[in-house]
């Protein structure tokens, strides 16, 4: 019988992307999941943290908790590393458009707690450009946002040393639709865009730059092409190794080491037969730690029910074990680099690296990453590779097992049990939230709270590193609120492109020609029976800015005919209402992926029916277990639609007949 | 037989005239209808809603130019000065469609670059797509606007430039603004096209792009001075930027000036009564064609009824649809000329 070899190489750091409902609750799941072996932590903080909004605001409404843990001040913060040693933990934050602030109370709590900056360590995500691109939680104009990451950078390399300030992130751009040369050649276009910035900041010596080189992460995606994907983790290595030499002269190899972390592809996780998801789980998780050279150093694995809600501690725990089993029971860190040497291997590496080049100098010909999202040449990319997938997945040329291929199946006993499945966030955590930041704001000393603001705005206009002035918020019990709005004060708020903006000048359309064709009949019928085009009001309620969704939606309803409002994110339930009532829509859909669907769902039901437009339909899309979904439908929600409809046209089709019905109308004959 | 339920006109008139919300949004949606009970309703509402006080009050204004000259935002700058003194505000953004034969739909997009964060109740949008209607603006957005004029104090009409939507915008507006898009071929185009007769005001966006923005507001300078229009107005260029909010206040400050100047040069009135001859002629035409024209006596002869009747032309319009209508009929009396305002 085999033993393990002695000499093995130590395994990455294991995390689980958690947090949820309280800084109480998400205590309790830390401490369990180190108990199980985690051996770092990764938090995901709720949305209204996220956009820097306090759980009072009105468009924090159903999203406190939801989708992570509500940080309100450093009281939150203490709750939330309860018994848990700051000096002694690797705490990873999924925080961006308000990192500078979560790292602030991070850095206060441990100065409240005696510990010494220097010995924090752990990774704030902090890249704001993917932000633009895709996950949607920017505040501020790309001019301050570059500004607060390298205020970030420059305050953590001189005083806490130990801290990834910054995560460059390629993982939402293949979410958003990239493939693996456009993954490569924008988040290094980044990684430019970051250093340059920090560079002409002129707070560094030009001899301490390569520690802030080094410092620079990167947070990467991996999908199921897994040889692909190890490719492109070799061709990232190389590129970086090089860039980092020629471009910013950085001499000793150590430092530009391309460090990373990975959450692996969530986008290709199905709602159908979700157990499969647990093989597709551990096969993109190979791509990242096969290659010895080109491993990860921190991973984390979503759940295998993803596509359906919100995991539960035991399906973060069996995510948690694939990457045990793959560390500690097989052989893979008792050898070399098992890659090196394979023609066929750096072959694809080189063409990678080919393809990426010539996309950087594209870019880089167009003045940078920043010009390139601005005049809205990146969105437009992705949404022409996102739409390249959906067509292929509609055609069949891209297979999903039971999703567009062997959809036969045997009921799962995985999802039989009464949960659905699912976790379920406390539903009497938003008004618990708000509670206690009532009581904490008369519980401080407002003389103190106004001063450290005064400080935040003076240094947010003069320039002057925002860090100092922020962790003397922190301690003076600032809100996240008030910290978020000082700064949108001063620095404005921004509105990028859309995939619609781009959507405008490209006639692409999905699918079917004759069903298409067979589809705006019944579209322009439909108009011309009701007396006008059919109207179509496609909006995101709460602070969710994953509009990737609504966008595909918003593009294909006009494709197939509609006339299209399209609203955008970050809407309050009431001006959601108010524009389906100034534009006169025949539908409202909307899109949630947060998991606030309840609340948000019936909050524009009700205040449809209060402009009398209860007859006016209402569709949501999203991450929407089934239970849920027959709530919706009960309270007055026409359809509702989860990631299992991937077949636009069959959703549109459903939309006209829905239309037709609460216009008295006979539904169109179902296509044979 | 229809399974739409129309509103009675007038009532919707005297709701829309208090301002009340729900009723303008239900105004333009029967403005927009189509059916042929729709359309009696429509010219029966605009009718109630007509009067004299519909040629002196409120402010009408065109917004045109190029695609990507950031008319929306520069609107939304206007918007939060109006609001800022007072007043109300109605928006139609016009976007373009698709052709035909891909659908003919649309994505309306200003709405989002228009509105602004903060709810307000003083502010009213409608995204309306042209429906690649022959000549530029749809025929709906000149009903629609005079219903806006009625309750808002000032109503903006934000379109796309191409042509002969200029010149059909300057048949709505009492003022009209250009938007140009410094250093681009658009304005040089337009600039040779001589269209630039038609606005009153000019603005050149994105003046932070500095010295491309100033040459070409003083090109814009050059060729709009030239024109024999009217002696007294003076065509203002004005350096502004929407996204730095620089330029806006005295940008804005020009809208009021041109108003006062048409009120006090007498002319506000009779662009008005030109404007709506213009259109009822239009509307006419949209719905039953030359023939149709030629049922009520001829265009010189409806030209002639319209200018007796230049207070309300809108009830000389519905006299005359019913005309045609009962002509249409063989001569027969029908229904529809006993069915003003049934429910």
């Amino acid at each position: 019988m085999a033993t393990a070899r002695k000499n093995r190489d130590q395994p990455w750091l294991m995390r689980t992307y958690s947090g949820h409902s309280s800084a109480r609750a998400s205590n309790a799941l830390y401490r369990t999941n180190l108990a199980k072996g985690q051996t770092g932590l990764s938090v995901a903080f709720d949305l209204p943290t996220q956009t820097g909004y306090d759980a009072d605001s009105p468009l924090a409404r159903g999203e406190v908790g939801k989708v992570g843990v509500p940080i309100s001040s450093i009281e939150d913060m203490d709750q939330l590393f309860d018994q848990i040693p700051l000096d002694q933990m690797n705490t990873s934050m999924t925080i961006n458009a308000t990192a500078a602030w979560l790292l602030s109370l991070y850095i206060g709590l441990a100065q409240r707690r005696g510990i010494d900056p220097t010995r924090l360590s752990g990774t704030t995500q902090n890249d704001i450009i993917k932000e633009y691109l895709s996950r949607g939680t920017y505040i501020y104009p790309p001019g301050p946002s570059m500004r607060l990451i390298a205020d970030t950078i420059n305050y953590t390399v001189k005083h806490v040393p130990k801290w990834n300030p910054t995560n460059i992130c390629s993982y939402h751009l293949q979410e958003a639709g990239a493939t693996p040369v456009q993954e490569l050649a924008y988040a290094l276009c980044t990684a430019m865009a970051v250093l340059d910035r920090v560079k002409a900041s002129g707070e560094i010596a030009p001899d301490a730059f390569p520690q802030v080189v080094e410092r620079i992460s990167f947070f990467v995606n991996a999908g199921i092409r897994f040889i692909e994907e190890c490719c492109k983790l070799r061709a990232f290595g190389e590129m970086w190794d090089e860039l980092t030499l020629s471009r910013y002269q950085v001499a000793d190899p150590k430092l530009r080491r391309f460090r990373y972390g990975v959450q692996v592809n969530s986008l290709g996780l199905t709602e159908p037969q979700p157990e499969n998801n647990v093989q597709r789980i551990v096969l993109e998780m190979m791509s990242v730690v096969l290659s010895k050279r080109a491993r990860a150093r921190a991973i984390q694995l979503p759940a295998w029910n993803e596509a359906m809600g919100l995991p539960r501690p035991w399906d973060q725990q069996w995510a948690l074990r694939m990457q045990q089993v793959m560390a500690f029971e097989t052989d893979l860190l008792e050898y070399d680099d098992i890659l090196d040497g394979s023609p066929v291997i750096a072959a694809k590496v080189r063409e990678l690296i080919e393809g990426a080049k010539r996309e950087i100098e594209n870019v880089e010909a167009q003045g940078g990453i920043i010009a390139a999202i601005e005049s809205g040449y990146i969105k437009r990319e992705l949404v022409g590779s996102h739409m390249n997938r959906l067509r292929a997945i509609e055609s069949g040329d891209l297979k999903i097992i039971g999703v567009n291929c062997f959809q036969e199946t045997a009921e799962s006993p995985l999802t039989l049990g009464s949960d659905g499945a699912i976790m379920k966030t406390d539903p009497a955590a938003e008004r618990e939230q708000i509670e206690r930041l009532q009581a904490h704001r008369k519980n401080r000393n407002d003389a103190d709270v106004r001063a450290a603001l005064q400080g935040l705005s003076d240094a947010a206009r003069s320039g002057e590193n925002i860090m100092p002035s922020s962790i003397r918020c922190a301690l003076a019990g600032v809100s996240t609120g008030e910290w978020g709005d000082s700064l949108r004060a001063v620095f404005g708020e921004f509105r990028p492109p859309t995939g619609i903006d781009i959507a405008i000048d490209s006639r692409e359309v999905l699918g079917k020609k004759d069903r298409v064709t067979d589809l705006r009949t019944r579209v322009a019928s439909t108009g011309n029976a009701l007396g006008r085009p059919l109207k179509l009001l496609v909006g995101k309620p709460g602070l969710d800015g994953h509009s990737n969704g609504a966008e595909q939606v918003a593009v294909k309803a006009r494709d197939v005919g509609f006339e299209v409002v399209y609203d955008g994110i970050r809407l309050t339930p009431q001006q959601i209402a108010q524009a389906a009532q100034e534009e006169g829509v025949h539908m409202v859909g909307l899109s949630i992926l947060s998991g606030s669907h309840m609340e948000l769902v019936e909050s524009v039901l009700q205040e449809l029916r209060l402009r009398d437009l209860a007859n006016v339909p209402v569709i949501a899309g999203g991450i929407i277990p089934r239970e849920d979904a027959d709530k919706l439908l009960a309270l007055g929600a026409r359809a509702v639609y989860t990631p299992k409809d991937f077949n636009l046209n069959a959703i549109m089709e459903d939309m006209v007949d829905v239309i037709r019905e609460c216009n008295g109308l006979e539904r169109f004959a179902l296509r044979p | 037989m229809t399974p739409v339920n129309l509103p009675d006109p007038e009532q919707l008139a005297v709701r829309i005239m208090r301002g009340e919300r729900a009723a303008v949004a239900s105004g333009l949606n029967l403005l927009d209808n189509k059916l042929a009970e729709a359309r009696n309703r429509s010219a029966s509402l605009l009718a109630s809603l007509s009067g004299e006080r519909w040629l002196n009050d409120g402010h009408l204004i065109g917004v045109t130019g190029p695609p990507g000259a950031g008319k929306s935002s520069l609107v939304s700058a206007m918007i939060r000065e109006w609001r800022l003194s007072g007043r109300t505000v109605g928006v139609l953004a016009v976007d373009p469609s698709s052709r035909p034969e891909l659908g003919g739909g649309a994505l309306l997009g200003d709405r989002i670059r228009i509105k602004n964060s903060s709810h307000d109740e003083g502010l009213f949008i409608r995204s309306l797509a042209n429906r690649n209607q022959l000549g530029g603006v749809a025929t709906e957005v000149w009903p629609m606007s005079w219903l806006m004029l009625a309750c808002f104090d000032i109503v903006v009409i934000e379109t796309v430039g191409v042509g002969q939507t200029e010149i059909d915008i300057a048949e709505i507006g009492d003022t009209v603004c250009y938007v140009a898009q410094p250093a681009s071929g658009d304005t040089i185009q337009y600039l040779k096209s001589g269209i630039i007769e038609i606005p009153d005001i000019f603005a050149v966006n994105k003046s932070d792009l500095g010295a491309p923005a100033r040459k070409t507001a003083s090109e814009i300078g050059r060729s709009a001075s030239r024109q024999d229009r009217r002696e007294d107005w003076d065509y203002p260029v004005c350096l502004v930027s929407a996204t730095m909010n620089t330029g806006i206040k005295p940008f804005h400050d020009h809208f009021d000036r041109h108003r006062k100047f048409l009120a006090n040069a007498g002319l506000l009135d009779k662009l008005r009564i030109r404007h709506q001859s213009a259109w009822v002629m239009r509307l006419l035409k949209e719905e039953f064609g030359t023939f149709g024209l030629e049922l009520a006596g001829g265009q010189t002869q409806i030209g002639q009824r319209l200018s007796e009747n230049r207070f309300n032309q809108f009830e000389e319009y519905e006299r005359m649809r019913k005309h045609i209508l009962s002509r249409f009929f063989f001569g027969k009396p029908t229904e529809q000329s006993n069915q003003k305002g049934a429910s």
